[in-house]
């Protein structure tokens, strides 16, 4: 355990650490001085955190472009939700078979493409194939509730975790405590073996295959673990938002609000997706409220500020902000 | 040490090799020369398992890899330095070297390899802290060729390693591929630098759309009005 906890700290300098460290201080002592309002923003900010966390491990790590993503988030919503709903099985059980069916999702799509040599755009397309025909699937799927949505009941309670009933401030923990493991957790995948085998495929496919690495298999393996870090993210949706509509959980909008987080942040890098995550919400948010106080109410105004950002990153920081943001800060690691 | 025959690859419907034979002795240079399209760098490919043959075998110290998949075929020491050399250019060249030592066999001896690597090369010594893709030409050519060498192959095949580099440079990397043959490793060497590669090896193939049309000693195929006509502009 010592051993393991050594290897996740190698190479990482000490100011780094104690950064961390007050990052996640503060955003452990966040809800005491946040009003409704603000909490629901940081709720929204950690969900993306996490979900591009997830999201990276395929397209920043790997170098496999998912433009569908928001198939995983619902397919594992739709798993939980139907768990509990139909049969009383909570969540802390349920969200194993919300993993295990996105992970399959996952391998198939994965399966069919490698399989195949679909790659680049194409792989990209047909991520988005996967995810608008479980769409069209999910509105005809009258048993789930069809294109009228699925629902849960809303209850004013107690915080419980087995079913992940509760205020706003547990379900703030709760993606709190999920961003954080994720983010150790790809720690960890970037210090092993797999990570470099990853690293590889994703610089040059053809190099890779010519030192010996089991492309095919790795490149499933990034889809699966993705998917299945991702099939979390899905759960928390249905229990936080308690209705699930095909139209909304599916859409490729939301594929590409989970992606702009990484991207603005850094692909392929460990902090980048929750920094990016944390500039996009927190200030479009911003943006929004001080646009309606000044007296424009604008429709879009956020999709707008997500495109500024994103064309502001892809000329002047193609890195995202945080390795120069990082360089900045002299939190660069010793190697 | 590899022994083809009767091989064929069809890419498609079109046929890239048609039964190709050919023997490389353990030690020694095969040098395997052709136009542009001869099927030159389709035949590495094969050996290394990254296309799949429809017919033929290629027996490796003995053993049948023909289809088998390039991961296992790598793990049974065939390397290869690939066209356009392919390094990593976002890792630095130690990294890079570490890379090539990823497979189970060679894991173990990394670390004696990175030292012998470095002796062959010292430019890649002086620059092992920098990232690979800023390097030049023949020093990527160099990084490629000693990330191969990490991996313990005991053949190793290039594909056109004189591809774009300066003459000087085109010469060293001659020198280093003999001294590797000195040292007991065996290559099999795809050139269109075809005077060159013919005074290096000890035995030489001429491929022409997919077929091997001609075999000799090195020497042989240099004195050989054909050849000189047709790869010399003799």
């Amino acid at each position: 355990m010592s051993r393991m906890l050594r290897r996740l700290g190698e190479g990482v300098s000490n100011r780094a650490l104690v950064a961390l460290g007050l990052v996640f201080a503060a955003l452990l002592l966040a809800p005491l001085v946040s009003n409704g309002y603000v909490l629901s923003v940081l709720i929204i900010a950690l969900y993306y955190a996490y979900a591009g966390q997830a999201w990276n491990v395929m397209m920043g790590f790997c170098g496999q472009l998912s433009l569908g993503h928001s198939l995983y988030v619902g397919v594992a919503a739709y798993a939980a939700a139907i768990f509990f709903v139909k049969w009383n099985v909570p969540p802390v059980i349920g969200m194993f078979a919300a993993i295990a069916v996105a992970m399959a999702f996952g391998a198939v799509i994965g399966f069919l493409a490698f399989r195949f040599s679909v790659s680049g755009v194409y792989f990209a397309l047909l991520t988005i194939a996967f995810a608008e025909f479980t769409r069209i699937g999910f509105d005809h799927f009258t048993w789930a509730g069809g294109s009228g949505g699925f629902f849960l009941k809303v209850e004013d309670r107690a915080a419980d975790l087995i079913t992940l009933r509760g205020p706003p401030i547990m379900f703030y923990y709760v993606m709190l405590a999920l961003t954080a493991l994720a983010f150790l957790f790809c720690r960890m995948l970037t210090q092993s073996r797999v990570g470099y085998y990853w690293f590889a495929i994703r610089e040059d496919q053809e190099a890779a295959q010519a030192l010996g690495i089991n492309v095919f298999r790795y490149k499933m393996l990034a889809v699966i673990v993705s998917s299945g870090m991702t099939s979390l993210a899905g759960v928390f949706f249905a229990f936080y938002y308690n209705n699930l509509f095909p139209e909304q959980i599916f859409s490729m909008a939301r594929s590409i609000e989970l992606i702009l987080g990484p991207i603005i942040g850094g692909l392929g890098t460990l902090f980048g997706p929750i920094l990016g995550a944390f500039v996009l919400t927190v200030l479009a948010d911003l943006v929004t409220e001080v646009l309606v106080f000044t007296g424009y109410d604008i429709p879009g105004v956020k999709q707008v500020f997500y495109g500024l950002c994103l064309a502001v990153v892809v000329i002047w920081l193609p890195l995202g902000i945080w390795p120069p943001l990082k360089r900045r800060l002299g939190l660069e690691g010793r190697s | 040490m590899l022994e083809i025959s009767g091989l064929d690859l069809y890419y498609g419907d079109a046929q890239a090799l048609d039964q190709v034979a050919l023997a490389v002795p353990a030690h020694e240079i095969v040098a395997i020369v052709g136009a542009n399209g001869a099927g030159k760098s389709s035949l590495i490919r094969t050996i290394a398992g990254i296309e799949r043959p429809r017919a033929g075998s290629i027996r490796f110290k003995g053993q049948e890899i023909g289809g088998l998949p390039s991961y296992k075929v790598c793990d049974l020491g065939v390397g290869q330095v690939a066209e356009g050399r392919q390094i990593f250019p976002t890792m630095t060249v130690a990294e890079n070297l570490e890379m090539g030592a990823l497979l189970p066999r060679a894991k173990s001896k990394a670390r004696p390899t990175m030292e012998r690597v470095y002796g062959l090369f010292p430019r890649l010594a002086e620059r092992r802290r920098q990232l690979a893709g800023t390097m030049s030409g023949g020093e990527q050519q160099m990084l490629a060729i000693g990330r191969c060498l990490m991996g313990q192959p005991e053949l190793m095949m290039f594909d056109e390693p004189s591809l774009g580099l300066a003459p000087a440079i085109v010469q060293e990397v001659f020198r280093i591929i003999r001294q590797l043959a000195e040292e007991g490793m065996t290559v099999i060497l795809v050139e269109q630098n075809v005077a060159v590669s013919l005074k290096l090896a000890n035995h030489a193939y001429v491929l022409e759309n997919g077929r091997i049309v001609m075999s000799g000693t090195g020497a042989e195929l240099l004195d050989d009005d054909q050849v000189r006509r047709a790869y010399l502009g003799l």
